[in-house]
């Protein structure tokens, strides 16, 4: 019944852009790059327990880089390679402060990191161009297939989350993710079975953030045109919610939490003018005051009974 | 032959509170240590600056002749080191199997092999043994979180004998646990101990099971040994009397 919903859903992935306008193509690659994102944050906060409000940050190092390279006429799989490692490192340092506090004195370490980027990309100019942004950000072509349009472009950004997808089941299924979990259950019990909690620690930030770096390499060409504000405090928190939403732990949390951000809204959109929002604010409040899990955790309290 | 832990002058303050106070002891191969006194006499806190949890303010500790002072409980562990908490401790959203199977991960191979290289390598077979040895075969697929507090106790106990530690300290283990599990975690300790030589060292309130578990016992009131001796010896010791007693 799972996998024959799961097959459901990707064959109706694979056929959509054929149905929807162009508008529709870009609300679903956004869903896309945004389930990325989220995948590393459920990687951080739902596997490892360690809360961050900084993933914002690091699609905006990741979108900023990609698009700084590509505009440049660096390739794209470079501007992947350098913004995955450029965020592994920052996450990976990022992850320094956990080892000392944790919970909401964490979050607001990470809170402070967010407001720092976003501040950097409005003031260095020489860099990033401030709040001019970038624009004419090109989309890539991979040995002659050309991804300019909407449908290729989102075929390629589905490809890239079939990949960070497969690495995520792999890495959480594996000791290390064991031990991630073990750090969210009983940090101290953990360390006294022998499981390095510091590196562990490390690892959870640098990887999570690396995951939001490839995501910011497929928002900068998705736009076409990035500027400091859309990766403001509003994106982290954003991410946050679609984290909750989906389930926090659960490997297909992202998919649905990112649906129920970037898809919900606009679905609400129509018929309710401009009280959308509301029902949107109202629907997420009524969910996690009764489902602290998330969707997936309420599907598996009510398929349990 | 040195002792497994030798333990000289370690004592910790709390600010004005002196919780250990100069304590020194060792702990031969092979022997089961029992660690009694009243409560607040500064046992656990005793446990956890020698299991790297708490920086101890001054003295000594070392495992087979090596200094150990200051290492963290991870690098505790690698060295042979196992232990329980007073509280439970074990890994309620894992199953009964995975809960052994992150108990003995870490001991395998290097790092990066545990994420590229088998996902088993043998300790599975190994979770199954301990699940049979301490008698918890039907519970193995079920969450840590579904088991009652004595099966919990008992599979935090087996979760510290999953690396086959050379040295265990167990905080309270027979607190919480009916009579039956308790003969049986006894039985099962007894078992270890002869069977690999493990050494134990045991804080329990239970007088009964320290007494026929253990084959020395040292008492600790208000940060210092007060008494040791065989469970014999401490048991008719006007000076343990009184601590307990308090006349």
């Amino acid at each position: 019944m799972k996998k024959l919903l799961l097959l459901g859903v990707l064959v109706a992935l694979l056929a959509a852009p054929f149905f929807l306008k162009p508008y529709g193509i870009y609300l679903l690659t956004l869903w896309v790059v945004m389930t990325i994102a989220a995948i590393g944050l459920n990687l951080t906060l739902g596997y490892a327990g360690q809360i961050s409000l900084a993933q914002g940050a690091f699609v905006g190092i990741g979108a900023y880089t990609g698009a700084l390279l590509t505009t440049q006429g660096w390739p794209l799989w470079c501007a992947f390679v350098i913004a995955t490692l450029l965020s592994l490192a920052i996450g990976w340092l990022l992850g320094y402060p956990a080892l000392r506090v944790q919970h909401h004195y964490l979050a607001f370490v990470t809170l402070s990191f967010a407001t720092l980027v976003f501040l950097m990309l409005r003031n260095e100019e020489w860099l990033t161009k401030g709040v001019y942004g970038i624009s004419g950000i090109p989309r890539p072509t991979l040995l002659g297939w050309s991804a300019k349009g909407p449908v290729a472009f989102y075929f390629f950004c589905l490809a890239i989350l079939a990949l960070v997808s497969a690495a995520t089941w792999w890495l959480v299924r594996s000791p290390w993710g064991r031990a991630f979990t073990a750090l969210r259950e009983n940090a101290m019990r953990a360390d006294s079975l022998g499981v390095d909690t510091r590196r562990y620690t490390l690892m959870a930030f640098a990887f999570g953030s690396a995951i939001g770096g490839i995501a910011g390499v497929l928002y900068a060409p998705l736009v076409q045109f990035i500027e400091p504000t859309a990766f403001n405090l509003n994106l982290s928190l954003n991410l946050l919610l679609m984290v909750m939403v989906g389930g926090s732990g659960y490997f297909l949390g992202p998919f649905l939490g990112a649906a129920v951000s970037v898809l919900l809204p606009e679905w609400l959109r129509f018929g309710s003018e401009g009280l959308y929002l509301i029902f949107y604010a109202i629907a997420v409040m009524v969910l996690m005051a009764f489902c602290p899990s998330g969707l997936l955790g309420l599907a598996q309290r009510v398929f349990r009974r | 032959m040195n002792p497994v832990l030798e333990v000289r002058g370690l004592a910790k303050a709390f600010g004005g509170i002196s919780a250990v106070n100069g304590v020194s002891f060792d702990v031969h191969e092979g022997e089961i240590l029992g660690l009694i006194g009243p409560n607040g006499s500064g046992k656990s806190t005793l446990f956890n600056c020698i299991l790297g949890q708490l920086a101890p303010s001054a003295g000594q500790v070392r495992i087979d002749g090596r200094a150990i002072t200051g290492m963290r409980p991870c690098q505790l562990n690698r060295l042979g080191v196992g232990r329980t908490f007073q509280l439970l401790q074990v890994f309620p959203q894992l199953t009964v199997r995975e809960n052994l199977i992150l108990a003995g991960q870490e001991h395998q191979a290097s790092m990066w092999s545990r994420l590229v290289g088998r996902r088993d390598a043998g300790l599975g077979a190994a979770a199954d043994r301990m699940i049979e040895f301490f008698r918890l075969s039907a519970l193995a697929a079920e969450k840590a979180a579904a088991l009652s507090y004595g099966q919990q106790k008992l599979l935090d106990v087996a979760m510290a004998f999953m690396a086959g530690p050379r040295l265990v300290l167990l905080d309270e283990p027979a607190g919480g646990v009916n009579p039956t599990m308790l003969a049986g975690l006894r039985e099962r300790l007894r078992e270890i101990n002869a069977a690999q030589r493990a050494t134990f060292v045991v804080i329990e309130h239970n007088m009964e099971f320290v007494m026929s578990l253990c084959t020395r016992v040292l008492v600790l009131d208000q940060g210092c040994i007060i008494a040791e001796g065989t469970p014999e010896q401490v048991r008719g010791n006007p000076a343990v009397i009184e601590a307990y007693l308090g006349h």
